[in-house]
């Protein structure tokens, strides 16, 4: 019997497998049992009622695909009386996503969605920050820390910070979100993209550039969930490109307390549950009892100076 | 539309395959491993798909669609699945049916498909067609692959007791698909093409009109394309008769989690106030007063 429990903070999951935000919706629980699961996360919802972005919104890559999506959100009213009365019907925690233009609005926002049944809430900080010149807050150390401390003034549930790829130094903004109270990091949202049809001569997305996802990028955000585990010391979900319990090791042995499943939920619905499966299949052909002896378990390889060899 | 019911194709399935801790009843959609029986030319574009298909599949409505997930072929390796009308389904025979025209990475990659192999079909999924309670005569307008979409509604209205008018429309006559098969499901057929002008949309319209005024129609439904959009918008509104449209779009899981397959819509019929729905959920066919062109 493997214990594929892992702790964020005080919040106990039966395992570490979650849907990364915005690849998951009520539809899910007609096709598999969502009790089965680590946490749910939400889509990010916004104060305010959005649309989202003009179509196209998606264009397939090799092994990945380039999503344009914006926020759409039916705002906080409709999160709260829609779908925590849904996710009630469920066992795991209940994360809500949250996206807001200013430091303020996040604050505000964390404080209205602090009712029972919801255990946590993310800050999608991937977004612009509309006081300073439209740049994403998950880029700016500053604004990052300043969001989750609003956040953690107007709740007390579980604050996470998801953050950005698109930064030069994830360790620095995961270092700036730890300094600001978050509970844990979850490491990370979509690498910025583009691509072209060289047919039309039209980007592939409306909005020009967009969100590259899937099996293609998991080697480039295993390294930045690495890099954010080895700055800080709160807890770090890993996101990116997990499809199979091979990845979500991978993520694991980085340093990564938990995993998210994003657009591999899009390609089958099994997915997360697969992933739980082999994952306990894996503890138990390595004789694991306990899944969270693998978090950070990586093993370096030693430093060997080439001239040490010589004497081999 | 309030006084509209969804349309029962068969009981759904009261038991799913898999082992799933007494909530099995709610689980309505699957990742179905369907069978390949046949996959043949049916003309020198279209292929037709025949699989055997396990419960939940077989309890698809007319409008309804899959979410294939299409094999690699050559450089083709399709990363997303494919949504997929369905043409047919046969509980009895334990099959569901595709027509298609192979002309891009997945369907080139569905037409390799040897009798024997597998295809993991998701769904059933979507919204379909609503049928008006006692309707006694519907219209179906359809052109090329459209027509795949129209033909499960067409049977299913003839066997719920109303005369179906079918109007197919192709570039020649030779490129009509199905005209036998929704004759031999009780449609009245009528072939209209581009070579005698026939397809004309004015003509389409004025056959329309015609047959209404035998029979009147309580549902006009098409799919595909603007013309024939505007067209039943214009004949819905002028005839008074709700009018329902098929829409295909690219999709990311079809199952209203991704919000790629969005378009626009009006909240309500003549109402300026747009909003995006999905397409996989919230459709694909809609309200065509509601729809507007793209």
């Amino acid at each position: 019997m493997v214990d594929m429990s892992v702790s964020i903070g005080k919040l106990t999951l039966q395992n570490p497998v979650m849907p990364g935000s915005g690849t998951f919706a009520e539809g899910m629980a007609k096709v598999i049992d969502l009790n089965r699961l680590g946490a749910i996360v939400t889509k990010t919802i916004t104060s305010d009622l959005r649309e989202g972005n003009t179509p196209p919104r998606v264009a397939e890559l090799r092994n990945s695909t380039l999503f344009s999506i914006g926020i759409p959100s039916k705002g906080p009213e409709h999160y709260l009386e829609e779908l925590v009365p849904f996710y009630r019907n469920y066992t795991p925690p209940l994360v809500a996503s949250i996206s807001a233009n200013t430091v303020e609005e996040f604050g505000e926002l964390a404080a209205r969605l602090s009712v029972p049944g919801v255990a946590a809430i993310e800050a999608n900080i991937s977004c612009p920050n509309l006081k300073k010149d439209g740049q994403a807050f998950g880029m700016d150390p500053q604004a990052t820390e300043a969001v989750i401390k609003a956040m953690k003034r107007n709740t007390d549930l579980q604050v996470w910070a998801k953050l950005s790829p698109n930064v030069g130094s994830i360790a620095v903004i995961a270092r700036a979100a730890e300094q600001g109270g978050a509970d844990a990091l979850v490491s990370s949202n979509a690498i910025l993209a583009m691509a072209i049809d060289i047919e039309s001569h039209q980007p592939k997305v409306a909005n020009l550039m967009g969100g590259i996802t899937g099996s293609a990028t998991k080697p480039i955000l295993l390294r930045m969930a690495y890099q954010a585990a080895q700055a800080v010391s709160i807890p770090v979900i890993g996101c990116g490109g997990i499809a199979t319990a091979e990845d979500a090791i991978e993520y694991l042995l980085a340093g990564c307390t938990a995993v998210q499943v994003g657009t591999a939920n899009f390609i089958s619905t099994s997915a997360m549950p697969r992933v739980i499966d082999d994952l306990q299949a894996y503890c138990v052909r390595r004789g694991i009892t306990r899944i969270r002896d693998l978090i950070g378990a990586m093993k370096v390889h030693e430093a060997k100076l080439l001239e040490a060899r010589a004497g081999l | 539309m309030t006084n509209s019911v969804p349309i029962p194709l068969q009981p759904a399935p009261s038991t799913a395959a898999s082992s799933c801790g007494g909530h099995c009843a709610d689980f309505t959609i699957a990742e179905n491993l369907c069978q390949v029986l046949s996959n043949e030319w049916v003309n020198a574009e279209y292929k037709h798909l025949v699989l055997k298909a396990p419960p939940i599949a077989l309890a698809v409505l007319p409008g309804q669609f899959f979410h294939l997930n299409c094999p690699p072929s050559g450089n083709d390796v399709p990363y997303l699945r494919r949504p997929m009308s369905l043409y047919r389904v046969s509980p009895q025979d334990c099959t569901i049916e595709f027509l298609y025209k192979v002309q891009g990475a997945g369907t080139r990659g569905l037409a390799t498909l040897e009798p024997g192999a597998t295809l993991d079909a998701f769904g059933p999924v979507g919204q379909g067609f609503t049928l008006p309670p006692q309707a006694r005569h519907v219209l179906v307008l359809a052109r090329g692959v459209g027509l795949a979409t129209m033909a499960p509604l067409a049977q299913h209205a003839v066997q719920r007791g109303a005369r179906v008018t079918a109007i197919l429309s192709a570039r020649s006559p030779a490129l009509v698909m199905s005209e036998q098969y929704l004759r031999s499901v009780g449609a009245d057929v009528i072939v209209v093409h581009d070579q005698d002008g026939s397809s004309d949309i004015a003509h389409i319209e004025k056959l329309v009109r015609e047959r209404h005024a035998q029979l009147p129609f309580d549902l006009l439904t098409t799919c595909g394309s603007n013309r024939f959009l505007l067209a039943l918008q214009r004949l819905g509104q002028e005839l008074d008769v709700p009018a329902q449209v098929a829409l295909e779009q690219l999709m990311g899981c079809a199952l209203g989690m991704c919000f790629a397959c969005v378009r626009p819509f009006r909240k309500s019929p003549g109402s300026e106030t747009m909003s995006y729905r999905r397409v996989c959920w919230d459709g694909p066919v809609f309200d065509a007063q509601e729809t507007v062109t793209w």
